[in-house]
């Protein structure tokens, strides 16, 4: 029943993000019409594959730093993850193919930068720490970014200030088969460490006793949450709080089991995209706002309400 | 079951052995004790009897083979442990709770099916916590919480059970319960017991065997009344006690200073 109704709104929102748009498409034309077929579908299959990657980083890291307020953004992937995008781009290695392996790479480096600082002492990662660590080197990957980007020439420029807040206007068909080559792996790979993912929410310890392998766990989970946002930001820059709302969203349905949670996270993650991409599409048509400022816009009130909820 | 033999561990770094000629022989029905002061070692020789610490010298054997090369997930269905600390940064009710402990029986794409849900009633019920499983961990008091955590461990079905300070914010009748339960668990299902606490007395009424840690260094392994002597306490305590007897168990008083001594 919850299953149906997640799938009915999917549905719903997919619809939707063909049918509106700046151009009006009559009815009759909308299987013909070429804006429909070679924009507005990929764009928003493109929507929902990045917003399913996002969440299900999202949940696999919350669940990691044993912190509810984690997301791919706060932790710093994303902005690594752009920052290697940028790098690759400004290097004239921006190849449709190439474009995830750099971000991916940036995404790593984020990671085992904010791990060694979330690193107190040689004892456990502290999830709050790893948190401020995560934010600090999100803002300095940002900062280098746009550096980069003021730097650069002016089409060189145009193209990576998409990266520094998000944009689907990019989608075309390619960059749908992109990242649907990417993503079956690392998906695959955290829905088979749910039950460890389950167990880590408890401690490294506990879970340990509980019969998880740690250690190769939270690299496998590292590994696949820095893939999966390598490939979101590669066709889409970076997006944030996806990734943090929509785990949260999913639990009062879905409780939180990861085999449950994940997949559920991933149709959730996937119709908050698309249903914000729709927003910035159509709001102030017939300009476009980046969708990471609508997910920012919306994200950002629900984080505050989280943390107080979390808080007190 | 979970033997150590001479064990020896220091922690990289550290200007002392952690653990010095540490021996103990966890055996079936029996209840174990470990006592000692603060940084005595207890957690520790705990970290080394389940393989988390690879000891430097001597043995730590679970069921003949060294505890560090056990898989974690083998090592669950054999041994369960309540850990002084977990997290609950994420809201959870107490059956799925429990159910955690089913994990390490069940196979990498398969839910859980009857026998594991059977398995999770059972362990609610001989913890006299039927009527807590669908109410919310957060909801619960700490000897109510305690209770829970101590059927997540039984719902692996081990045949080893390792409580490390499980009532150390307890009143007193949740602690009694606590050690009544953890008894009547060794007595009925034949398990092997291992229990870290500060309650020397309470140990001492519970326990079969006793060892005493002193700065890493074992001060005294036997029977309670074998361990538990006035020199022994005062030794390893530093504190002045007397040893009175009750049913025929030693029990520990604290002497004040000025007033119970000449």
């Amino acid at each position: 029943m919850k299953a149906l109704a997640l799938g009915g709104l999917a549905a719903l929102v997919l619809a939707l993000a063909v049918i509106l748009g700046p151009t009006h498409v009559a009815w009759a034309d909308l299987s013909t019409s070429p804006v429909v077929r070679d924009l507005r579908v990929p764009r928003a299959l493109l929507a929902f594959l990045v917003g399913g990657a996002l969440a299900v980083s999202g949940a696999s890291l919350q669940a990691l730093v044993r912190n509810p307020l984690a997301d791919p953004f706060l932790l710093g992937l994303s902005g690594g993850a752009g920052l290697g995008a940028v790098l690759a781009i400004a290097g004239h290695l921006s190849g449709p193919g190439a474009l995830p392996l750099a971000a991916f790479a940036g995404a790593l480096a984020a990671t085992a930068l904010v791990s060694r600082l979330g690193l107190v002492a040689d004892a456990e990662l502290d999830p709050r720490v790893l948190l401020l660590a995560g934010v600090a080197v999100g803002a300095f990957a940002g900062a280098v970014m746009t550096a980069i980007v003021s730097l650069s020439d002016a089409v060189e420029l145009r193209n990576a200030f998409l990266w520094l807040w998000g944009g689907l206007s990019g989608a075309s068909w390619l960059t749908v088969l992109v990242i649907a080559v990417y993503l079956p792996l690392p998906l695959i790979v955290l829905y088979a460490s749910a039950r460890s993912l389950d167990l880590l929410a408890l401690g490294e310890e506990p879970a340990r006793h509980l019969g998880a392998e740690v250690t190769p766990v939270k690299r496998r989970v590292y590994l696949a949450a820095s893939a999966l946002t390598g490939a979101a930001v590669a066709v889409s820059g970076v997006i944030g709080f996806v990734g943090l709302i929509v785990p949260h969203l999913m639990r009062f349905g879905w409780g939180h089991r990861h085999r449950a949670l994940l997949p559920a996270s991933f149709v959730g993650g996937g119709i908050l995209l698309v249903a914000a991409d729709i927003l910035a599409r159509v709001a102030v048509a017939p300009r476009e706002l980046p969708v990471g400022i609508v997910t920012a816009l919306v994200g950002v009130p629900l984080f505050a309400l989280l943390l107080r909820r979390w808080t007190t | 079951m979970l033997t150590l033999a001479d064990v020896r561990y220091r922690y990289p770094g550290a200007a002392r052995d952690a653990l010095h000629g540490v021996s103990l022989d966890a055996r079936p029905g029996e209840l174990h004790a470990i006592l000692g002061p603060n940084g005595s070692g207890k957690t520790t020789l705990l970290r080394v009897a389940l393989g988390l610490l690879r000891p430097d010298a001597g043995r730590a054997r679970i069921a003949g083979r060294p505890a560090h090369l056990w898989p974690r997930r083998e090592l669950a269905k054999i041994v369960g442990v309540v850990p002084q600390r977990e997290e609950t940064a994420f809201p959870q009710r107490v059956r799925e709770s429990v159910l955690l402990g089913r994990y390490p029986h069940l196979s990498l794409w398969r839910g859980e099916g009857a026998a594991d849900r059977a398995a999770v009633t059972s362990a609610l019920e001989r913890c006299d916590a039927a009527d807590l499983a669908d109410r919310w961990i957060a909801t619960l008091s700490g000897g109510e919480y305690q209770r829970v955590r101590l059927a997540r461990a039984l719902a692996q079905e081990p045949s080893v059970l390792v409580l490390d300070e499980p009532t150390a914010s307890l009143d007193l009748r949740h602690e009694m319960d606590l050690f009544e339960l953890v008894r009547d668990l060794v007595d009925r299902e034949n398990l092997s017991a291992i229990l870290i606490t500060h309650h020397v007395n309470l140990a001492a009424r519970f326990a079969d065997r006793v060892l005493l840690l002193a700065a890493g260094r074992p001060a005294g392994a036997g029977t309670p009344a074998e361990v538990l002597s006035r020199d022994a306490a005062e030794r390893v305590f530093e504190w002045p006690v007397e040893i009175q007897q009750f049913d025929a168990r030693p029990q520990m008083v604290p002497l004040r200073k000025r007033k119970d001594r000449p």
